[in-house]
């Protein structure tokens, strides 16, 4: 007989099921984020003066402070993007940009304040850490509190360090690849980003090593009006190859907080990179994020995206495929409950011969939310015999929800294999009259209707994500009723 | 006792009445064959009765257990021991058979959200997994389920047979006191056929199911002996009789033995009711 496999049966941690019993977020308890309780935390809003005192702080060169300053003149300069989701409510004056944790980072868990360790161990990061990862990365607020790597990928020349470390450390790589891949003038959030970027993380995996297990990070925001900043630079070379996970929560304040990242990322000939997202942002925070990759010959990107959380989430995960041979490949999950837009998708471009991609995006909108699936698949002159398929599907649970689907498709060679398919499905009554005769409540048949949904991509992650994901499914399923 | 009591049921659909006034009485352990031209109601009984909102009770009552079936909802019927094998189930996409199982069973023991940690001692806790196995095992056996079909998908591009077969699985495991079977028997090759008709005998006997088979043929009878035979026309029971009148009807056809009843059938089973009704697959009259 197979192994069963998790869906939506599994236990609940008692954090969670605390927050099952009180119907809400699991992740909102919040520890005291009065100044006194932090190394630094800087006055609220933006100007010139706090990206030098950023920069000034952490003693970094003259040219990543060049950089942050050209960045910061173009944040001003650009208005806000209005082609997307509503990002009105966004008060940037009422922002803390910059604040500084604690004094030092941490190689054990047990030299960190007992407020963020707890925080840490709430979150189950340590014993995750035991049982099957090969290095974490800790950041609160603007910086990573903790970080480790397993020796043996220490010695094997794995680099996994916070991105500040990496630029101390590593100048020259992180010089020669920072901003290139997401140049500051992408975006007015990438800009913003790279005018006040803290924390993140850099990694660099030397040829031909394979890193087994998953080095994962883990972003908490625990002030109020927080804005978290991090900078992630990953480069895989040529033959090797990484999983990276990222885990994202926040505690629920009544006034919003904002995230926005960056992400670069190079994987080189015949490198390997996945990089998984579960992003549960309490229901407070703008979550904003550029996120590229660039693939060369014969290299394999695939960016693994849950969407769960936050208030509104934009973020189109891009892969420029550059090499022969290359393939991408998007798996996105967005769910939406009441108040949440999720504006997600994914972009893709097709750069040479013989390339690859698949984009499946899989959205659930529920209690009033609203998903949208915005893509961009881009074939460019010279890419012959490429190939793409692209497949959104939407499900709808309930009438006051919503869902809306933005594929935009350029092709500019002829020899290309095009797919596109899109459903939109709402739950269908016999099926949960089928569900519910064998004895399951209405809620738990659409939970499981969601997860059968859903479980092409969760069939891809790690057993361990798998099972929170589906947890956190549940979670959304069960919470905030009527 | 958990019986099932049908008293002047009266069922509309959209407005308009399919059933008109069944009486009807499941027992545990017993065996009721319900059988019927196309069209004349059966399976709405079967939906009313498990609770399909589409399905308007317009007169009448039903008692299961002493209580009021009719006052509670569908997944409640469920817990409480009902249950009605699909004619055609419904495909779950992306949720395995086992998976639903576990889930389906859990809910039995009346875990009912994703809340398991409680501090009550008394409160319902989920099934082992090496206790779910076992009985899934043994359920197996019992109807020489395919160890592959338990890993696919519930129902999703599952053959009419397999269906069927995914159907009992699940009333072995969940264990009713009464079981409706709703044209169980189409869809099944012969061997099919008996070892679904053995499961059935199986949870009657061992463990005092009652059964109501609904079907339009003898086949299925010849391995599930009733001690109850009903038929239904046109949304009323018009005969009643032991397993004989299954065999005569199998012989004769509807329209012969109901006349022996006194009974004339409606206009719209037509020529069709002439047929004896022994050729499994072609269908007879309206759609039911």
């Amino acid at each position: 007989m197979t192994d069963i496999t998790p869906v939506a049966t599994t236990e609940l941690t008692d954090a969670e099921a605390d927050a099952v019993a009180m119907g809400d977020y699991k992740y909102g308890w919040s520890n005291d984020d009065s100044a006194s309780n932090y190394a630094f935390k800087s006055e609220r809003g933006l100007s010139e003066q706090t990206v030098r005192d950023i920069s000034a702080h952490k003693n970094e060169p003259q040219w990543m402070l060049d950089e942050r300053l050209k960045a910061y003149q173009y944040f001003l300069d650009r208005p806000m993007p209005e082609w997307g989701a509503d990002l009105s409510g966004i008060d940037f004056d009422n922002i803390y940009y910059y604040i500084k944790p604690t004094e030092s980072q941490a190689k054990s868990w047990e030299d960190l304040p007992d407020d963020i360790k707890d925080t840490w161990d709430r979150l189950g990061i340590p014993e995750a850490e035991r049982k099957f990862l090969a290095g974490v990365g800790a950041q609160y607020e603007s910086e990573v509190v903790y970080h480790k790597l397993r020796e043996d990928l220490e010695e094997q020349g794995v680099l996994f360090l916070d991105m500040d470390s990496g630029l101390r450390e590593h100048p020259e790589i992180v010089r020669e690849y920072f901003g290139k891949i997401i140049p500051h003038n992408d975006n007015k959030f990438s800009a913003l980003n790279t005018a006040v970027w803290s924390g993140g993380s850099f990694i660099y995996v030397p040829k031909g090593v394979h890193v087994e297990m998953p080095l994962q990070a883990y972003f908490r925001i625990n002030a109020e009006n927080m804005g978290q900043f991090e900078r992630t630079l990953i480069i895989v070379d040529e033959g090797a190859s990484i999983h990276y996970v990222e885990g994202c929560t926040a505690p629920t304040y009544t006034t919003d907080s904002l995230h926005s990242a960056v992400v670069e990322i190079i994987v080189k000939k015949g490198g390997r990179c996945r990089y998984t997202t579960i992003q549960n942002w309490s229901d407070n925070v703008y979550n904003l994020v550029t996120k590229r990759a660039e693939a060369y010959e014969n290299a394999i990107m695939e960016w693994v995206d849950g969407n769960l959380g936050s208030k509104t989430t934009m973020k189109y995960p891009a892969i420029k495929l550059m090499g022969r041979g290359a393939h991408g490949e998007v798996l996105s999950i967005a769910f939406a409950g009441k108040g949440q837009h999720q504006d997600a998708g994914a972009k893709i471009t097709h750069m040479a011969p013989d390339t690859s991609s698949v984009i499946t995006s899989k959205s659930i909108s529920k209690d009033g939310g609203r998903s949208s699936y915005r893509g961009l698949l881009a074939v460019k002159p010279g890419a012959t015999n490429s190939k793409s398929q692209v497949i959104c599907d939407a499900l709808i649970i309930d009438p006051q929800s919503q869902t809306d689907t933005f594929p935009y498709i350029r092709i500019d060679e002829d020899d290309v294999e095009i797919g596109h398919e899109a459903t939109v499905t709402r739950v269908n009554e016999e099926q949960l009259f089928y569900l519910r005769s064998r004895g399951l409540t209405e809620e738990q048949a659409n939970a499981m209707i969601v997860s059968g949904f859903v479980e092409p991509i969760t069939k891809e992650l790690p057993l361990e994500y798998a099972i929170e994901m589906n947890k956190l499914i549940q979670l959304q399923m069960e919470g905030s009723v009527g | 006792m958990a019986d099932l009591v049908i008293k002047n049921l009266h069922v509309a659909v959209e407005g308009k009445e399919i059933l008109r006034g069944i009486d009807l009485t499941v027992r545990e352990g017993e065996i009721h064959a319900l059988m019927g031209p196309n069209g004349s109601g059966k399976s709405t009984l079967s939906y009313a009765l498990m609770g399909h909102p589409k399905y308007e009770i317009t007169e009448g009552s039903v008692t299961f257990d002493g209580q009021d079936l009719l006052e509670l909802e569908v997944d409640e019927r469920a817990r409480l021991g009902l249950f009605l094998a699909f004619q055609y189930p419904q495909a779950v996409p992306g949720v395995s058979v086992t998976n639903f199982l576990r889930m389906a069973v859990n809910a039995h023991r009346g875990v009912l959200s994703s809340d398991t940690r409680n501090d009550d001692p008394d409160a319902p806790k989920p099934i082992k997994i090496p206790e779910f196995r076992k009985l899934l095992e043994a359920a197996m056996d019992l109807l020489k389920v395919d160890r592959d079909l338990i890993r696919r998908y519930l129902n999703d591009g599952f053959s009419g047979g397999e269906k069927k077969r995914v159907e009992i699985l699940q009333m072995a495991m969940l264990n009713p006191h009464v079981a409706i079977l709703d044209e169980t028997d189409s869809g099944l090759d012969i061997d099919a056929l008996k070892i679904v008709a053995e499961g059935v005998n199986t949870l009657v006997t061992e463990r005092g199911m009652g059964a109501l088979v609904i079907t339009h043929y003898q086949r299925l009878l010849n391995h599930i002996t009733p001690e109850f035979v009903h038929i239904l026309v046109d949304g009323k029971i018009v005969a009643d009789g032991g397993p004989d009148l299954a065999k005569q009807l199998e012989a004769d056809g509807y329209e012969k033995v109901l006349e022996g009843f006194g009974v004339e059938l409606p206009a719209r089973h037509g020529g069709d009711a002439n047929k004896k009704p022994k050729t499994a697959g072609v269908a007879v009259g309206a759609s039911a």
